[in-house]
């Protein structure tokens, strides 16, 4: 799989999170800026689920396939319903919700690159 | 209906919104884990892997009665978040006990070690926004 979407959606999805929860500990909403952070990284997710189908299609080794595609698409789902549960409630906690979406979508990519590399289950 | 909105509220907003968010992630995590283990191998790890299932129907009770809110829901969420504490800590020991039974891992084996130990945390984070969030008896 491509390492370089890979990084991107590590470095996007860690950078939302840090935003976010800098917002959260001064207590402020967040706004347009952010949400254009979390759409960057979706943009890469979507691409990334795309990519990694195509590469699923081609590999000439072992990989458990629908572990892999399942994660590719949890990972597509997390941010857009985590935008949207905290778009629900204007607080503090909702931006809470951010960092955590942001955080979850991180480690499903950690794990999906072990998936692809064919090392455990 | 304007006393059931209340409770909604209650439940699943402030730290709750996050607590949802956060059950939400690990009831989908658990229902696809389990499904793929018990659909493609099931004869593996029988035990474990009903374990695995048996965790997601609690994450997924216990994610909708924090979504519903209201006196049910809240005693329902108390009984599957005090479950969830015996699982864990159950599961956590027996896998660190009789490793023959766990062949794979489930969400609840070695205390939740590949989630990060999230699921030893979440269910104390569950009953403590219960316990604040108890209905007036």
């Amino acid at each position: 799989m491509n390492d370089w979407l890979a990084g991107a959606v590590l470095a996007l999805t860690l950078a939302s999170a840090a935003v976010a929860g800098y917002l959260m500990l001064r207590d402020r909403l967040a706004q347009d800026r952010t949400f254009a952070l979390f759409a960057a990284a979706e943009v890469v997710l979507v691409v990334q689920l795309v990519v990694g189908c195509v590469a699923l299609g081609t590999a000439d080794r072992d990989v458990d396939g629908v572990l892999f595609v399942s994660y590719l698409v949890g990972n597509c789902l997390a941010l857009p319903i985590g935008v949207f549960w905290s778009l629900a409630e204007r607080s503090r906690s909702g931006t809470g919700v951010l960092v955590v979406a942001a955080l979850t979508v991180a480690a499903l990519q950690v794990r999906l690159d072990t998936i692809w590399s064919g090392v455990g289950g | 209906m304007a006393e059931q909105r209340t409770a909604r509220v209650e439940l699943s907003s402030g730290p709750g919104r996050v607590l949802v968010f956060v059950y939400g992630v690990f009831a989908v995590a658990a229902t696809g884990r389990s499904l793929v283990q018990l659909g493609t191998d099931a004869d593996r790890a029988p035990f474990a892997y009903s374990l695995s299932l048996v965790a997601a129907v609690i994450y997924l009770v216990a994610t909708t009665c924090l979504l519903l809110g209201g006196r049910v829901a809240w005693r329902v969420a108390v009984a599957a978040c005090s479950i969830e504490v015996l699982g864990v800590v159950g599961i956590g020991i027996l896998s660190y006990v009789d490793t023959e039974l766990f062949p794979d891992k489930t969400v609840w084996s070695h205390f939740g070690q590949g989630y990060g130990f999230l699921p030893l945390v979440l269910p104390f984070l569950g009953l403590a926004w219960l316990r604040a969030t108890a209905p007036d008896s």
